[in-house]
């Protein structure tokens, strides 16, 4: 993984040194609310429900495990003993006092981590496929590029200010697990006719209250040139954004307005004024960078198919978790770990203290010290061997991080909703909670199979309800609760947003409904291999809003 | 309301000129748009500095070609949420070669000068008790820099290679 060298270090100490003068004088009262707002934003401080939050980057969701320790640590010291992994492979902290931050700040830094622009309207954290460097499927690892992109956004003087908040998602597979057709900008690697890497560039796709799937703005830009691109985008958008309304005020908003090809002139006349100048990324900072990414030491081996098939048919469950959490590595004899925080009952994506150091430790053990954080809020081992795979399942078994639901029904992704938010309408936490304890049985999800349901507590959107399979939204009726379902809403290369089941449901409700919806499915699957999605595209919504509301939908109104 | 241009407070050699008010006999003048683009030739004709004042709904691009008889712009935060000042000063220096003085006004607050510096002004309109202060203490806050602006600052990238 990448390592500052003192450069980085000094950075993030004057970011810190900065932080610290500012809360001073927000303190002191030199700094009104609304003057110290953006500041702390762009310092990953929200002002919450009940308490400051602090979201700490993880850069494109790699983490090691000494960072992990640190983690924990500042969970027990500063806060609740817990963090909240996010759908941008951050973390979060939900009881902060704003007197403690710089400190935080202070010490996350000596662990290399930072959390400089978690938040405000300037350009996030990079994220990237959890996978990156290590997936069978992959043909470009997208980290290196996640790092320069990084590195240039962070404290960039000129886009600091945009309209709205702007995300970048990379990937270098082509199965997509980075969703980077709803981020601000997509880029999706792919290798030209002589083996050669360069990126596709998607723009304007985004979820929020304007769900919008991204459209490609260029084929192919050479890799160097990345950078120069970006911010013939970034200019566009900072100089004719909207900035009357905050809800209308992101990329997506402009693309539509302008059109596709109004917008991407405006781009390529910006870029080609800076075409291979000052932004180009010359080949020796493309090594220096790369050289931090070099696959580790694996140790040659054959994958032991064999092997793995005689344990299956002694322990079911293994089986189980072997055919939900672990995907195919590109060394032979290796495999990729998800450990899955989504355990019957539990809060998803929230990870205690003590937990966070025991999977540092099994991390060390069993990984080579790297973990990744996924966009569906898990944790991934990225170097476990195929011969240990039985004894760490053990292991995870015991902090309940095994449950073998990745991909499965109750992987869920859920925002933290009414419970923290000051935004929110409607509790997603106790929705999820609800749906996981009803599908608790771990056959019955795997014969269903792939399948994602996402809940969002308002039409913000931060739990992703638009590009699941069944998206569950949270809107509040006469002081009431409803949850509306969608369907066929997809977050990888075959990227869609869902449609809209029918009239709301009250809580109680949901479990029932989403069986429904799955029995539904499994009547009308033409093969085991027939995913939700798949049936859904074929055979539409109306078998689906019978099942659920009968033929007389009229008789809910909600 | 102070001046800081080229490091240090300074008196404003030029008076804000609004719509269409009288001209003064002699000295800088800060025009609008509108005034600039009415009577460019009359301005012209004074002898004495002329500076255009740029909303930020002003796309510097409209004075491109102007820029050779026009010793100061000015471009207006109305907020300093509203960001699209920094773009225009990089167009100007970078794009439409602008050497004159590029000064920001409006909402201009002490955490944001740095960047603005980085992106080509060099002068401030600047509110508060100690400015100058503020100023330097905002410039010196870092000394790494990620990326390329408009101003002279090595980037880090610049130094790494450079040290191998």
């Amino acid at each position: 993984m990448y390592r500052y060298d003192e450069f980085d270090h000094q950075l993030v100490a004057e970011r810190v040194a900065q932080f610290r003068h500012q809360v001073k004088r927000r303190l002191d009262g030199q700094l009104t609310e609304d003057q110290f707002k953006p500041l702390r934003l762009m310092n990953g401080l929200y002002l919450q429900l009940h308490a400051y939050m602090l979201r700490v980057n993880v850069p494109y969701g790699v983490l090691s495990a000494h960072q992990l320790r640190k983690l924990a640590h500042i969970a027990r010291r500063y806060d609740r003993d817990y963090g909240h992994f996010t759908t941008r492979q951050n973390i979060q902290y939900n009881w902060i006092s704003l007197e403690d931050t710089a400190d935080i700040l202070a010490e996350l830094a000596e662990v290399e981590m930072n959390a400089m622009q978690s938040s405000g309207n300037c350009v996030r954290n990079i994220t990237a496929d959890p996978l990156a460097g290590r997936a069978r499927d992959e043909i470009e690892d997208p980290r290196p590029w996640c790092e320069l992109i990084r590195q240039y956004s962070i404290l960039n003087p000129e886009f600091s200010y945009l309209p709205r908040k702007f995300k970048i998602a990379v990937t270098g597979a082509p199965k997509d697990r980075a969703a980077v057709a709803v981020h601000d900008i997509g880029l999706r690697m792919h290798h030209d006719a002589d083996g050669k890497p360069g990126f596709e560039v998607i723009v304007g796709g985004g979820q929020g209250r304007t769900p919008v799937i991204g459209k490609t703005i260029r084929d192919w830009i050479e890799p160097e040139e990345i950078l120069s691109y970006i911010e013939a985008i970034l200019r566009v958008y900072n100089l004719y954004g909207r900035r009357d309304n905050m809800y209308k005020a992101r990329i997506k908003i402009l693309v539509n307005a302008l059109g596709l090809d109004a917008f991407r002139e405006l781009v390529e006349t910006e870029y080609e004024a800076m075409r291979g100048q000052a932004l180009a990324v010359p080949a020796a900072e493309q090594e220096r960078i790369a050289a931090y990414f070099q696959p580790p030491a694996w140790e040659a081996g054959p994958d032991l198919d064999a092997e793995l098939d005689t344990l299956r048919a002694t322990d079911k469950d293994f089986a189980r978790w072997l055919d939900a959490n672990v995907s195919a590595h590109k060394a032979p004899g290796y495999a990729i770990v998800t450990l899955s925080l989504k355990a019957t009952g539990q809060e998803p994506g929230d990870l205690s203290a003590d937990r966070m150091d025991a999977v540092a430790d099994l991390a060390d053990r069993y990984s080579l010290g790297e973990l990744r954080v996924t966009h569906r809020q898990n944790l991934v081992f990225t170097d476990v061997k195929q011969s240990q795979l039985q004894a760490l399942h053990g292991e995870l078994k015991a902090l309940q991080l095994a449950t073998p639901n990745i991909g499965l029904l109750t992987d869920m992704i859920a925002c933290p909703g009414l419970d923290y938010c000051a935004l929110a309408n409607a509790r997603s936490i106790p929705v999820a909670q609800d749906i996981s304890r009803h599908f608790a049985a771990a056959d019955k999800l795997l014969e269903i199979g792939e399948l994602s349901i996402n809940i969002s507590g308002c039409m913000n959107a931060c739990g992703h309800h638009h590009v699941a399979n069944i998206g569950i939204l949270g809107v509040n009726k006469k002081g009431k609760e409803f949850f509306q379902i969608t369907l066929g809403g997809a977050a990888d290369e075959s990227a869609a947003l869902g449609d809209r089941l029918g009239p709301g449901l009250p809580q109680n409700e949901l479990p029932g409904a989403i069986e429904t919806l799955v029995d539904k499915y499994l009547e009308l699957r033409t093969s085991d291999s027939e995913t939700f999605l798949e049936t859904y595209r074929r055979v539409g919504m109306q078998p689906f809003k019978t099942a659920v509301y009968g033929d007389d939908t009229a008789r809910r109104v909600a | 309301m102070a001046l800081i241009k080229n490091h240090e407070l300074t008196p404003d050699p030029y008076t804000r000129i609004t719509g269409e008010a009288e001209l003064p006999d002699q000295g800088g003048v800060l025009v609008d748009l509108q005034r600039w683009q009415d009577d460019w030739q009359a301005l012209g004709r004074r002898g004495s500095p002329v500076g255009v004042w740029l909303t930020s709904d002003q796309h510097p691009e409209i004075i491109a070609d102007d820029l050779d008889r026009i010793d100061l712009v000015a471009l207006e935060f109305p907020s300093f949420r509203d960001g699209r000042a920094y773009s225009y000063a990089r167009l100007l220096r970078d794009r439409y070669g602008f050497s004159g003085e590029l000064r920001a006004v409006g909402d201009v607050l002490p955490d944001q000068l740095l960047y603005m510096h980085r992106v080509g002004f060099d002068a401030f309109e600047v509110a508060g008790e100690d400015p100058l202060r503020d100023y330097q203490t905002a410039l010196q806050e870092f000394a790494v820099f990620y990326q390329p602006a408009a101003d002279a600052r090595a980037t880090a990238l610049r130094l790494r290679h450079a040290r191998s």
